[in-house]
């Protein structure tokens, strides 16, 4: 599938792929078709972590990249040899490695001092800044890009990276999900009676540029889910509400939040991985980008959808010009959404796409 | 809306209005990011507030500049949480003594526009959204009798006030059922710098002071009665009051 080369313009219709496990069916559409698949009663869990500028650079020969901050205050940080965005992280030379006490300077008055090095690879590092408070996180925006990415045109701007509902920056990667919908259509469906609720969740880095490390990821991630929210969302599914995730990094917070059996709120992190086999005790239904196989993200659609009808539906949108990466197309994966019988008058009054497409 | 431990941002904090606003909330509470183009004008106002046992952090960013607003927004919420209370009370006059619109310069209208217009749509565009995801939230804007009267001389500056307050009355129209409330105040002239800009030759004992104003707005952003859309003037600008 080729990826999205360059944030959407407003103009372009961005698709959604509609799967439905319970039908072993598939069918395209649009995301401002959404509202369609959702019915009163049924909520919608969006992260509003904004996207933090995470890429600082400390030399020509050495990129780090901020992966989460620590309990403590230091931040993991990957680091990153010679080259820049337009080479592909695993195709970046390796830095030299960072001595504990080796002290960074990033510009704009940013530094920080290295406080540790992981025991599992050298690239890892904990550091920890030199400024406090306002003074850091002024100097931090001013001294940092966003993460960039190979296959795009031209590099991002810090605009190109946020979600339009997004709050505090825990996310060092744009959790990208939540991306292509406008707030048109998140209303459409709250004036419909679908719940919009949200919790924060530091969504990490996508790759490190070394397979080892790679196959690590995700690390540990913070999230916060507020105890009202919770509440609200144990009400729904009492009711039996349908929880709609809109990304994997919502799948992995509120599923680590119910690993009680009841859904809890608080502030934890969470390194669960979900796959295949992995039984959902929130999560009904996922909007999420179009996910390669092999990646930890396409795994975790896994729990949602078995392996077969992914690969079949996937090889149909790459076939029908599906864009994937940060600002490609999306998929709804829904047990019964293309059931026939309509859960709502909308549905009725839409039909399948795929008819849909080929007419206009 | 409740004042104590509200997470509360107010551009143009270093002086005048600004300063009395960061004063009176955090007397009684919030928890503030104050702005202003220059750290050093706001460091007084932040020693006075951590002093009597307020909660402050201090950002510098350039309303009128797209590129300075998501690092505004994104420190702000780092250091706040998600900002509950938004208050753009920072304005450009444009170049004084005040000019006829003949005199005005192309690129001096589009900076006042830039610094009193686009840059609270911006900024309460990054913020307002969240604020509607979580059902909570107030913007204040602050406009100015000029909005409402076509002074002579008062050209980019009331032009730009007359479309801050119809702003203000969409978000309010757009984002009410969600729970957000925007609201606009005309402060009534003042015992200000910016006063003092425009009309050098005013008496100062007739001008209210700041801080009597701060308590007013405080009020209103208090009471659940404000009405959302609305535009209110504050009663009683005498020196006195």
């Amino acid at each position: 599938m080729s990826p999205a080369s360059a944030p959407r313009s407003r103009q372009e219709p961005e698709r959604l792929l509609v799967i439905d496990p319970a039908a072993d069916r598939f069918a395209d559409y649009q995301i401002a078709d959404l509202p369609e698949f959702l019915a009163p009663g049924d909520a919608l869990v969006l992260n509003d972590a904004a996207t933090l500028p995470a890429s600082l650079r400390a030399s020509a020969e050495l990129e780090l990249r901020l992966m989460s901050e620590q309990d403590d205050g230091t931040w993991l940080s990957l680091c990153l040899g010679h080259g820049d965005y337009r080479l592909p992280t695993e195709e970046r030379s390796a830095p030299s490695v960072l001595a504990v006490g080796a002290e960074l300077c990033f510009g704009h008055g940013l530094a920080a001092r290295v406080r540790a090095v992981d025991p599992i690879s050298a690239r890892l590092v904990y550091i920890e800044f030199q400024q406090r408070g306002d003074a850091l996180w002024q100097a931090l925006y001013r001294a940092a890009s966003p993460i960039q990415y190979a296959y795009l045109r031209a590099p991002l701007a810090l605009w190109d990276v946020q979600n339009s509902y997004a709050a505090r920056p825990w996310a060092v990667e744009l959790p990208s999900a939540g991306k292509p919908l406008r707030f048109e259509t998140l209303f459409r469906m709250a004036a419909r009676g679908v719940t919009l609720a949200q919790l924060t969740h530091a969504a990490g880095l996508s790759s490190t540029g070394e397979a080892a490390l790679d196959a690590r990821l995700p690390l540990a991630e913070r999230y916060e889910l507020s105890d009202e929210t919770a509440a609200r969302l144990r009400r729904i599914q009492a009711q039996g509400g349908r929880i709609i995730a809109v990304g994997t990094s919502v799948t992995r917070a509120l599923e680590a939040a119910s690993m009680s059996g009841t859904l809890r709120g608080g502030a934890r992190r969470t390194d669960l991985l979900l796959g295949p086999g992995s039984s959902l005790r929130t999560c009904t239904g996922l909007i999420s980008g179009l996910h390669e196989p092999g990646t930890s993200h396409f795994a975790l659609l896994e729990a949602y959808a078995p392996r077969a009808l992914l690969n079949h539906s996937f090889r149909h949108a790459e076939r029908q010009g599906y864009l994937q990466h940060e600002f490609g197309d999306s998929c709804l994966i829904l047990k019964g959404a293309l059931d026939p019988r309509p859960r709502s008058r909308e549905r009725q009054q839409g039909g399948l796409v795929g008819d849909r497409l080929q007419s206009s | 809306m409740e004042i104590a431990g509200t997470a509360t941002l107010i551009t143009g904090a270093s002086r005048g209005l600004g300063e009395a606003l960061a004063l009176e909330l955090g007397r009684q509470g919030a928890r503030l990011v104050l702005v202003s183009r220059s750290r050093p004008a706001l460091e007084p106002v932040l020693q006075r507030i951590r002093a009597a046992g307020g909660i402050a952090h201090a950002l510098e960013a350039d309303l009128g500049s797209k590129d300075d607003i998501y690092p505004l927004s994104g420190a702000a919420t780092a250091l706040v949480g998600p900002i509950d209370l938004l208050i753009h009370n920072a304005s450009d006059l444009g170049p004084t003594p005040l000019r006829l619109l003949l005199d005005t310069e192309c690129e001096d209208f589009e900076r006042v526009l830039a610094v009193n217009l686009l840059g609270p749509f911006r900024l309460s565009r990054v913020i307002a959204g969240s604020m509607a995801l979580r059902q909570r939230g107030t913007i204040v804007h602050l406009s100015s009798d000029a909005s409402v009267n076509a002074y002579s001389h008062w050209g980019a500056y009331a032009v730009s006030k007359a479309a801050l307050d119809h702003l203000s009355r969409i978000w309010a129209t757009e984002l009410g059922e969600r729970g957000v409330r925007s609201f606009s105040v005309d402060p009534g002239e003042m015992d200000t710098q910016m006063h003092a800009a425009a009309l050098p030759d005013a008496d100062p004992k007739t001008l209210a002071r700041p801080e009597n104003v701060a308590a007013q707005i405080a009020a209103l952003i208090r009471a659940s009665a404000t009405a959302n859309g609305g535009r209110f003037q504050v009663s009683s600008p005498g020196a006195e009051a």
